[in-house]
């Protein structure tokens, strides 16, 4: 097997220039979902506000990545499993400078670049295809191993949600990650407690999740995942973490976070959002813009 | 289907009026603007047939809201069973139900149940031919989700599994008299599903869904159309607009996708000069197209023609669900012109 190049953990990150806080990041990501979400009328807008936080301190803390690069071999990869959160992460690779903010309104449409359900094949920055749900942790799985395989130093992470937490391909993924001992691999789940046909709970409990993941051998952090100086301390811990083991960070996560009366929507798995109602949405953001 | 590269930049596409033009979103209707319409047809049906018999259970994957199962769970939330998004214990515990004596209805989407629970499905189910329904939202090219949530290969999945009865439904009318049939038949069955506002047209051909049987709905001595599941609705609106072109063109409704009506399927098309068309919404490999092809030539019986509408043996794409019918040649409009090209 050929072994390519060996990448250096420690090579700066290129990418994201250090004046714009966290919260400003996770602001505009916020913004640039309420824009897409607009566009279409309706749409997975409540999982994209809830993870914001969790994207901002991926994206613009924690990895390692070249905007105008995005295949760049170096890179940390980032999974996400959720296809249905695409607008979500389209949003954060916006930010990021590695998708053009002028294509927002392309979001949805026919050829975009930017379908509904996050496909590789579509997107630059979109490592995997989802849509059918669970597949996220076991690819990781194997780019981890390709990843040892090259002796590469970077890192794989896998957002993955809390509905995926029924499936049993996560399970089994799981157990391989810890028995192959995969350190280079962060699981992300975002618990917005929401599924399809409701509150992630009563469609089938999950519950105790952070002894679960641990009985399945990974270094598990619980954190509140809109909070943003918890999530920097839980990604930092998970990447300086010794222990020959993956590691998981469960974020409590509300759905819609950051608009109140989209908050106060029950069951905002798939959100209709009227008209008028969008720059009701986007005012409350504007009015609360971070420094 | 050649898609442009991921790293070419777009632009904004503008309807006629200068509004966005926008993809069809999961919930989006198969119905036209202006058609009739029923709505939860199978869980209105299914209600029905609960009130009648008590052995019956609703079992979901987290998707009782989008399989029109909630309205079974509202009238017997204690009947039903939310199994979360898991298909491939749906499936099992459905078949551990129904060897206790119950008959189980479990839903989900095609793509699931055909892709990730087929195992569970086989040898939990199939192999022990247990009276279990399996009804899957979603089938074929009815959301421009993508290919994800796009079941264009279910029906040749599951043709090739031993013991499953094999349903596709044209419309709300179909779906509500197929319900009660299928409860009747003790076995296992994969019915694809319309779900929620669901077209209503087979109601003004005094239509009689039967088992194993298909329904000639119009009679035409030029083409005749062979079509299961929503492609029937398309044949019949093709034929309509086909009339001012003095094109006469029959249908003939094949619900049931297997077992396959032999016997009404050979008479049909040995009746001479009628071209042959076989209409499904599912790729042209190992549906309804091909059974029909093995049927004709094991039966030596030789059409002047024979074709297939059907979608390509691809991954779709995502978009607009109108764009994309029209795109892979299933839209009204799409068939009535494959017609006529055929006819020369
Ligand atoms: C394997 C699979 N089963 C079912 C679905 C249909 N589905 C799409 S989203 C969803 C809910 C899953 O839970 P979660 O991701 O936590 O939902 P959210 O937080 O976005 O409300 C379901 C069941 C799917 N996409 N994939
Ligand atoms: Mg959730």
């Amino acid at each position: 097997m050929a072994v390519a190049t060996f990448i250096d953990r420690a090579i700066p990150m290129t990418s994201h220039p250090s004046n714009v806080s966290l919260e400003q990041r996770a602001w505009r990501i916020r913004r640039n979902a309420l824009r897409m979400g607009e566009v279409q009328g309706q749409g997975y807008i409540a999982q994209a506000l809830g993870v914001a936080d969790v994207l901002a301190v991926s994206y613009f803390h924690a990895l390692r990545f070249r905007p105008k690069e995005p295949e760049w071999e170096g890179r940390d990869r980032y999974l996400l499993s959720i296809g249905h959160y695409a607008i979500a992460l389209y949003a954060a690779l916006i930010e990021a400078g590695i998708l053009p903010e002028d294509e927002i309104e392309t979001y949805g449409g026919d050829d975009s670049r930017m379908p509904m359900s996050g496909m590789a094949a579509y997107t630059p920055g979109m490592e995997i295809t989802g849509g059918s749900l669970g597949h996220g942790l076991g690819i990781a799985v194997g780019m981890a191993l390709g990843l040892k395989r090259k002796t590469s130093g970077s890192f794989v992470f896998n957002l993955m949600s809390d509905g995926e937490l029924d499936e049993g391909s996560t399970w089994e993924a799981a157990m391989a990650a810890s028995s192959h001992k995969l350190d280079n691999l962060i699981c992300v789940i975002d618990v917005n407690n929401m599924q399809a046909d409701g509150p992630s709970t009563l469609v089938s409990n999950f519950e105790p999740l952070q002894p679960k993941w641990e009985a399945f051998g990974f270094f598990t952090q619980r954190v509140n995942g809109n909070d943003i100086p918890g999530l920097v301390k839980a990604f930092d811990a998970a990447k300086a973490h010794q222990g020959p083991q993956p590691r998981a960070i469960i974020c409590d996560t509300k759905m819609a976070k950051g608009i109140p009366f989209l908050e106060a929507r029950e069951r905002n798995h798939f959100l209709r959002v009227e008209a008028d109602e969008w720059s009701k949405a986007l005012a409350i953001l504007d009015a609360e813009k971070p420094q | 289907m050649s898609r442009l590269s991921k790293y070419t930049p777009r632009t904004v596409k503008r309807g006629p009026d200068g509004e966005i033009l926008k993809t069809s979103a999961m919930i989006a209707s198969i119905a036209g603007a202006d058609q009739k319409t029923a709505p939860a047809p199978f869980g209105e049906a299914l209600v029905k047939l609960a009130a009648k018999n008590d052995r019956i259970v609703g079992l979901t994957a987290d998707l009782s809201k989008y399989t029109d199962l909630h309205v079974f769970a509202k009238a017997y939330p204690d009947r039903f069973y939310q199994m979360g998004m898991a298909e491939a214990v749906l499936m099992s515990a459905a078949a551990g139900m129904a060897r206790e004596g119950f008959q189980a209805w479990a839903t989900t989407y095609a793509v699931f149940a055909s892709r990730r629970a087929y195992d569970f499905i086989c040898m939990a189910i199939a192999e022990e031919n247990l009276d279990v329904k399996i009804v899957c939202a979603l089938p074929g090219l009815t959301t421009g989700y993508g290919p994800s949530h796009q079941a264009t290969e279910d029906l040749a999945i599951f043709r090739g599994l031993p013991n499953m009865t094999i349903i596709d439904p044209c419309d709300a009318e179909d779906i509500s008299q197929i319900v009660p049939v299928i409860s009747a038949h003790k076995g296992p069955v994969y019915m694809r599903l319309l779900r929620g506002q669901v077209p209503l047209v087979l109601d003004e051909y005094g239509y009689k869904f039967e088992l194993g049987k298909a329904k000639m709905i119009r009679g035409g001595h030029d083409v005749l159309i062979m079509s299961t599941g929503l492609m029937t609705m398309r044949a019949l609106e093709a034929a309509k607009a086909l009339e001012k072109d003095k094109i006469d063109v029959a249908v003939l409704h094949v619900p049931t996708i297997k077992p396959l009506d032999v016997e009404t399927i050979s008479r049909e098309a040995a009746k001479t000069g009628r071209m042959v068309v076989v209409a499904e919404n599912h790729t042209i490999v190992g549906g309804l197209g091909e059974a029909v092809a093995g049927v004709l030539m094991r039966g030596n019986i030789r059409p002047p023609a024979f074709h297939q509408i059907a979608l390509p043996d691809e991954f779709l794409d995502a978009g607009a669900l109108p764009t994309l019918h029209d795109r892979y040649g299933i839209s009204t409009g799409a068939v009535a012109r494959q017609l006529k090209g055929w006819l020369g």
